[in-house]
């Protein structure tokens, strides 16, 4: 690689991180005039998001537990995404994920810590694996669209998760949920008082093995050059049908291991719609993050903060809760369009050299009329 | 002991054309999109619009047509959002349709919150209330039944009217000529003269009206007050009930009816205690699969979706 392929490299790579910045810094923009539309402060409002998510150790901690599921599923978009493949399921193989580390950890008792605490955490990523599996086979054996099958296949795991605790597994009383898991199964908490729990040690492990694995192995290698040009990557003897498959089956693996740890470190028995939909947000954080692992991370922790410190928001501002959602939504609207950003950013400098013209005119009116003033003085 | 008259009766086939009612508009919005080459996952987000600014202009105004008016307005400028992310950025059309579903979330509950004060559901609002078509009552042996079936919000009858004229327009008329080519070969339709860009921007103002539509029929037509969430992922059996009709309006009917059915069905035998509901709600999203994956009949996009780019 030469110094000015280098070069451009960064630039583009900073081009890259300015646009992304720029969309979030839009969409809390359009947030701010929907608060001042509706009679609310946004500086209060940002505010108390901001003291809500990071003011002390336990924010933190409830911020990082927010970003933790959103953490896993965004990877897991990610994965797939590189193969050029449409993997928004994420929900649904989070749920089978979650569902069947539950049944792991209820089933077994009596089991050394080190021995069930890995064995439930597999059967969830197994269980997302063979979610991702399922539209995997058919894209590649029977070009079926992965977008429509992935999504269809989430609200099947739904409601298959949802009969489950509702009649075979569900625990005495009122709730859908299952009995607690035993406690050799739980992931355990590190942060006092808060429910943040080692998955998110693991989240960032899986983080780190994503980019290795896309950066540096033959396998990511393989699934990079399928996702720029199939085609290509055919002529060129890759087998597009495994990388396909094997990415989406790591992307279901990763996913469901991100619903075993919410069971295993969270709630510690399954419960009924225990996702509010992390796996769409997981989606909406891989593009905030600009599809890049580490990139991702921080987007998480930014969806994880406007969760938690919007819950603080709320209470101190009464600003309702769903504002959050609405910027949210935003960052994936300018994100799902690079060229938007770019096309306002153009229209923000044309802005900008009107007014500088503007307050140059004025400038120089203000110092006529001073002028004339001293003239008149004299 | 059930007696299966109880479950199986006209009563049932009135519930199923209720059901039915809001897929199909909102399978003919999909319909229009993804025939001009453009993905619409947004129908979810798009319906609960609709839905929403139906109550909410009913709420003010107290006239449910006017209501209805708004509403389909309202789902028309997201759809108008969808086309200016996807055909002027040419942005990722799947990206863009979970955006809308996100926003639409976020909006309604935001909204509700602020103007009733309740994040959960709106206040009461005259809704559209039923006619009975007159005659059928008349028609001998049947003419009871007949009654029941047909005694059904405007919605409903003007849904078939609807199938019909999107029937025509799509398959029958220049312009429906015209919207197949642009999502089928854009290049080549643009060659031939066709305005791409226009084409897909009124496609898809128009997915986002009926959608719109359709989420107007569950909160005027329905329970008369909006309720956070209550499209209940109805858009994406919409999407279902398209693909399951082979991209085509009486196809998109036909399924419609067919899920309808199945929901109404479920309903009864949920009330007496006979199936998991769960069980008959997964059907719609297991048959697609199967669809897709040619196990029935192999059913083949009418687009490869690339966002088009004049050169």
């Amino acid at each position: 690689m030469t110094n000015e392929d280098s070069a451009h490299t960064i630039r583009s790579r900073i081009v890259a991180v300015v646009s992304q910045v720029i969309a979030v810094g839009i969409a809390f923009l359009v947030g701010a005039i929907v608060l001042l539309a509706t009679g609310h402060s946004p500086i209060a409002a940002y505010g108390a998001v901001l003291s809500g998510a990071f003011g002390d150790l336990y924010a933190v901690g409830q911020t990082l537990t927010q970003a933790t599921p959103i953490i896993f599923t965004a990877i897991a978009f990610l994965f797939s995404f590189k193969a050029g493949l449409f993997n928004i399921g994420g929900e649904g193989q989070l749920l089978i994920g979650g569902f069947l580390a539950a049944f792991v950890g209820i089933s077994f008792t009596g089991l050394p810590i080190y021995i069930h605490l890995p064995l439930a955490l597999l059967a969830g990523a197994a269980g997302g694996a063979l979610w991702g599996f399922i539209p995997a086979i058919l894209k590649a054996k029977l070009d079926a669209h992965e977008v429509i099958t992935t999504m269809m296949l989430s609200y099947v795991a739904l409601y298959v998760t949802s009969y489950m605790v509702n009649f075979p597994f569900k625990a005495p009383g009122w709730v859908a949920q299952t009995v607690p898991i035993a406690p050799s199964a739980e992931l355990p908490r590190v942060l006092h008082s808060t429910q943040l729990s080692g998955s998110i040690f693991l989240g960032l492990i899986v983080v780190a093995l994503a980019a290795y694995v896309l950066q540096r192995t033959t396998l990511g290698y393989e699934i990079r050059a399928i996702g720029l040009n199939s085609a290509a990557a055919r002529s060129n003897g890759i087998n597009i049908q495994r990388g396909m498959i094997l990415s989406l089956v790591i992307s279901g693996a990763i996913a469901g291991l991100g619903g075993a740890g919410e069971i295993l470190g969270v709630h510690h028995r399954y419960i009924d719609g225990f996702s509010p939909g992390y796996g769409w947000d997981g989606l909406a954080v891989a593009l905030i993050g600009g599809l890049n692992p580490f990139g991702t991370v921080l987007a998480a922790i930014l969806v994880g903060a406007l969760r938690s410190g919007g819950l603080v928001m709320n209470r101190v501002t009464g600003v309702p809760l769903d504002i959050v959602y609405i910027l949210q939504a935003l960052v994936v609207l300018f994100a799902a369009a690079p060229h938007a950003i770019r096309y306002l950013s153009n229209k923000g400098v044309a802005i900008t050299r009107v007014l500088e013209w503007l307050l140059a005119k004025m400038r120089a009116a203000l110092e006529r009329v001073k002028h004339i003033g001293r003239r008149s003085d004299a | 002991m059930v007696d299966i008259i109880d479950i199986v009766n006209v009563g049932l086939l009135a519930a199923a054309l209720r059901m039915a009612t809001p897929l199909v508009y909102a399978s003919l919005g999909g319909l229009f999109s993804e025939r001009a080459g453009v993905v619409n996952i947004g129908l979810e987000g798009m319906m609960s619009i609709g839905a929403f600014f139906g109550v909410l202009t009913t709420f003010y105004i107290s006239n449910p047509w006017l209501g209805v008016l708004v509403g389909v307005l309202a789902g028309g400028l997201i759809g108008l959002v969808h086309a200016i992310v996807t055909v002027k950025f040419a942005g990722n059309q799947v990206v863009s349709g979970t955006g809308i579903n996100l926003f639409a979330l976020g909006f309604t509950a935001y909204m509700s919150q602020t103007i009733w004060g309740s994040r959960g559901a709106s206040q009461s609002v005259q809704g559209l209330g039923t006619i009975t078509i007159p005659l059928l009552r008349d028609v001998p042996v049947i003419g009871n039944a007949l009654d029941t079936l047909f005694s059904q919000t405007p919605l409903v009858y003007i849904m078939f009217l609807v199938v019909v004229i999107s029937y025509i327009v799509l398959l029958k008329t220049p312009w429906g000529l015209r919207i197949r080519a642009v999502g089928e070969h854009p290049a080549a339709a643009d060659t031939a003269g066709i305005n791409v860009y226009r084409t897909k921007y009124l496609c898809l103002i128009l997915s986002g009206m009926l959608a719109g539509l359709g989420g107007v029929f569950l909160s005027l037509g329905q329970l008369n007050l909006f309720v956070l969430g209550m499209t209940g992922g109805r858009g994406f059996i919409a999407l279902a009930a398209m693909i399951l009709g082979g991209w085509k309006p009486f196809g998109a009917l036909g399924a419609s009816l067919f899920f309808g059915l199945a929901y109404a069905l479920q309903m009864r035998l949920q009330s007496i205690g006979l199936l998991p509901a769960q069980i008959v709600l997964a059907i719609p999203y297991i048959l697609t699969v199967v669809v897709l994956a040619g196990f029935v009949r192999k059913r083949v996009p009418p687009s490869d979706y690339k966002p088009y780019s004049k050169e």
